[in-house]
């Protein structure tokens, strides 16, 4: 066990450091701290010209090789930079489904042309990316998919008919990714095509969802006929679901310490709050925020294992999203109760809210996207701990 | 960066498994708790002459394998898993520690070589009755007298503290209140003056006594560390042990997690194992949420604690780690070893199985050095003050 990082390490951390400095000013000033989980909504056109900023300063997608536009940054070199990345108080990444999503997904499994097609826009921060995977009967049980594509011979094209949901930024996105069913007597996982997709064309129509925000990150994207080219499925049809669950395989974690730096940032909020307003001489506030404290530095320590394993299925990397959503969601709670009666009273009418009572809010939402916990609580049992499925009951 | 084991602390790992698993039964606990001593001599004797497990962490210059804390953590968690019955604890994470951190040369070279031969038991006293774990709980005293020190007071709780050899003890000056004023001696327990009684208690696989000073009157010799001064010295003892401590609950977490899981799929009800049920599943997967936390919480605090005894860049972290590892730990344990007696049904209920054990010790072990509240109000002081 070795817990610092090298000299070459330290000496790329002070170098992301003073890149962010230096250019994290004048436009982009109004983006810091802005845009991560809760406040999405907020500068999606200016935050797509800082990425396109840090793609110039050669600071996008810096996990992928070097061959495919990335910059080929080690393990370490890539928590470093998620974590100096918060520190600063960069903006979440309006382009994090196509670098973390749809990149490693065409790096993994497309093939040349696509790879050329389409990984330089993401890498430049010139085209944007979202995820057709949920449907309104396919959410924890992902593999229901009812989205239908076939085959135009007369085209020469895919034709999807179908709905998705709980889209981010789609309103906002130059392509999707899609699983849909391209054998229509097939259920669950088996059958389905992984295809890529243009946003702008006239079978696709995108709407908001009004959360209980009152915000719209979320969206619904209905097809309608929508077209896509013949060389645009990823795999072969009926691969779709291996394509889709392979990247999470992938998922070691880097960006986790950088999600945790967010976090760190609205904890110390509210304890500054507390300190300010009396309640960090509350017995029971102390003994919260100190909980929470507690939880943010295991989470640390659990990140740095699943780090230094060879992820995927270990335990510590199992746990994680019930772990950190649950974290947070605590989180938002403790908000309120630090801030008291204050913490009722919005910013503006008709419901423009701070950022803590956004946070608070949005929070409910982290333990049920990606996996509801009780979904995560099935796979923990199931691959964990080796306990048995439930056994199917079928509904005629 | 690497937070993973070496090749070395996985075979120390399985070393301590395969040897607990053959020394540890449950009936090796079962008798060693029944007795007053609380350990078989001979499981003893086996542990440090053929494992030699009392020397892990010991320098070598004192006859030890000088390997560091990580290694040590390693070990107890393997031990809090299978419920060792034996004087480990007290001798070398109160006994050894103390003498390390505060010990002169002389007492270094005396004490840590007879520990290291096997020949030597110790443990830590310094709580008297107030049921504080912080300085205030140091309440016996000591008065210079001529070139001499007589120590008077009464100790509670402490580990093995009726069987050790030597007594590491904590006290200070008259009148003194806080962290000023403490010292720190080193006595054999055979001492003129020294009473020791046994205090039985509900978790029966650690042991406890009271120790009564009466009139002790020691030479400079047995002084450790700076007259008055010692605080900071037996505050790092005292936060090295709390890490071992929660090694050891993580040990439990564990282990009550996995007799659960195997009772689950054995236990057949309503036609199919228990253990398909999902209200079961969930339970049993927050006990490996919780076990894996405490992990990630343990093993960092143990790299912490080797660079706080031989010097690192993370050595200042060593209060804050402690606990977090402890009050997450604590509560952890104790809410596992809680479910594993619902999810065991009724036989969960019984003397027969071994899950009451773990339920007995993961109070005893939250109670010990601070429990979680303790623990989260050190955190929140250096937080919110």
């Amino acid at each position: 066990m070795k817990l610092s990082f090298s000299q070459e390490d330290e000496n790329f951390r002070a170098e992301v450091a003073c890149w962010l400095t230096e250019n994290l000013v004048g436009e982009f000033e109004q983006l810091k701290f802005r845009g991560g989980p809760g406040d999405e909504h907020m500068f999606p056109k200016e935050r797509k010209k800082w990425e396109q900023k840090l793609a110039q300063g050669g600071w996008s997608c810096v996990g992928w090789p070097k061959e495919h536009g990335g910059r080929g940054c080690s393990i370490e070199q890539q928590v470093i930079f998620n974590e100096e990345y918060a520190r600063a108080g960069a903006p979440g990444h309006v382009g994090h489904i196509g670098e973390g999503l749809a990149g490693p997904t065409i790096i993994a499994f497309g093939n040349k042309a696509q790879q050329q097609k389409y990984l330089p826009g993401i890498a430049a921060g010139t085209e944007l990316w979202c995820q057709g995977y949920s449907e309104p009967g396919a959410g924890s049980d992902l593999a229901n998919v009812r989205t239908k594509a076939h085959f135009d011979e007369e085209k020469g094209k895919w034709i999807i008919n179908g709905q998705k949901v709980w889209t981010s930024l789609a309103h906002e996105s130059d392509f999707i990714f899609v699983i849909a069913r391209t054998d229509p007597k097939s259920t669950a996982h088996k059958g389905l095509g992984f295809f890529l997709m243009k946003m702008d064309q006239p079978g696709i129509e995108v709407r908001g969802i009004e959360q209980l925000t009152g915000t719209s990150e979320f969206n619904e994207v209905f097809f309608d006929e929508a077209e896509c080219d013949a060389d645009d499925i990823v795999g072969e049809p009926g691969e779709g679901w291996a394509v889709a669950m392979g990247l999470l395989g992938f998922e070691r974690g880097v960006s986790t310490l950088g999600q945790q730096m967010q976090f760190q940032n609205e904890l110390n909020q509210i304890i500054a709050i507390a300190k300010e307003n009396g309640s960090n001489k509350d017995p029971v506030i102390r003994q919260r925020i100190a909980d929470a404290h507690v939880g943010l530095k295991i989470m640390r320590y659990n990140s740095m294992r699943m780090l230094s394993s060879d992820g995927g299925s270990n335990k510590e990397t199992l746990i994680y999203k019930l772990l950190w959503s649950t974290w947070h969601r605590d989180l938002g709670e403790l908000a309120m109760d630090v801030l008291g009666p204050e913490a009722e009273i919005l910013m503006s009418a008709p419901y423009d809210l701070t950022r803590l009572q956004s946070m608070y809010l949005f929070v409910r939402s982290d333990t049920i996207y990606g996996g509801t916990n009780e979904i995560q609580r099935n796979i923990i049992a199931e691959r964990g701990l080796g306990m048995p499925k439930e056994p199917k009951i079928s509904i005629k | 960066m690497d937070f993973s084991f070496t090749e070395e602390q996985q075979m120390i790992r399985d070393t301590a498994e395969a040897f607990l698993t053959e020394i540890s039964s449950s009936n090796a606990i079962r008798n060693a708790m029944a007795t007053e001593q609380g350990y078989e001599d001979e499981v003893w004797q086996r542990i440090c002459g053929e494992m030699y497990w009392q020397a892990l962490h010991i320098p070598e210059e004192y006859g030890g394998l000088g390997l560091g804390y990580v290694e040590l953590v390693v070990m107890l968690e393997q031990m809090g898993r299978y419920l060792l019955c034996s004087p480990f604890f007290s001798t070398v994470c109160l006994g050894a520690n103390a003498l390390i951190i505060a010990g002169t040369d002389e007492q270094k070279q005396k004490y840590l070589s007879q520990i290291c031969e096997g020949s030597l038991t110790a443990t830590l006293a310094y709580t008297g009755n107030n049921g504080q774990w912080d300085a205030s709980a140091i309440q016996a005293t000591v008065a210079s007298q001529n070139n001499d020190y007589v120590l008077n007071g009464t100790y509670l709780y402490v580990p093995d503290g009726h069987t050790a050899d030597l007594l590491i003890v904590a006290v200070r000056n008259e009148g003194s209140i806080g962290e000023h004023g403490i010292s720190l001696f080193a006595i054999p327990a055979n001492t003129p003056g020294v009473k020791r009684t046994w205090l039985p208690t509900m978790d029966q696989t650690r042991k406890q006594a009271e120790i009564i000073l009466d009139n002790v009157t020691l030479s400079e010799e047995s002084l450790m560390a700076e007259l008055g001064n010692a605080w900071p010295q037996l505050n790092k003892v005292i936060q090295l042990a709390t890490i071992a401590t929660a090694a050891e609950q993580t040990g439990g977490s564990q282990q009550t997690l996995d007799l659960t899981v195997a009772y689950s799929k054995e236990r057949v009800q309503f036609g199919r194992p228990v253990a398909g049920f999902q209200a079961v599943k969930h339970q049993a997967a927050d006990m490996m949420l919780r076990t894996e936390v405490a992990r990630s919480a343990v093993y960092y605090a143990a790299c912490v604690a080797e660079e706080a005894i031989n010097g690192g860049p993370l050595a200042g972290e060593l209060a804050e780690a402690a606990s977090v590892a402890k009050s997450y730990c604590s509560d952890g344990y104790f809410k596992n070893a809680g479910d594993a007696i619902q999810l065991h049904g009724g036989v969960g209920f019984t003397w027969e199985y071994d899950v009451h054990l773990y339920f007995k010790r993961a109070k005893s072990s939250e109670l010990f050095l601070g429990n979680a509240a303790f623990h989260r109000e050190q955190v929140a002081k250096m937080l919110l003050d």
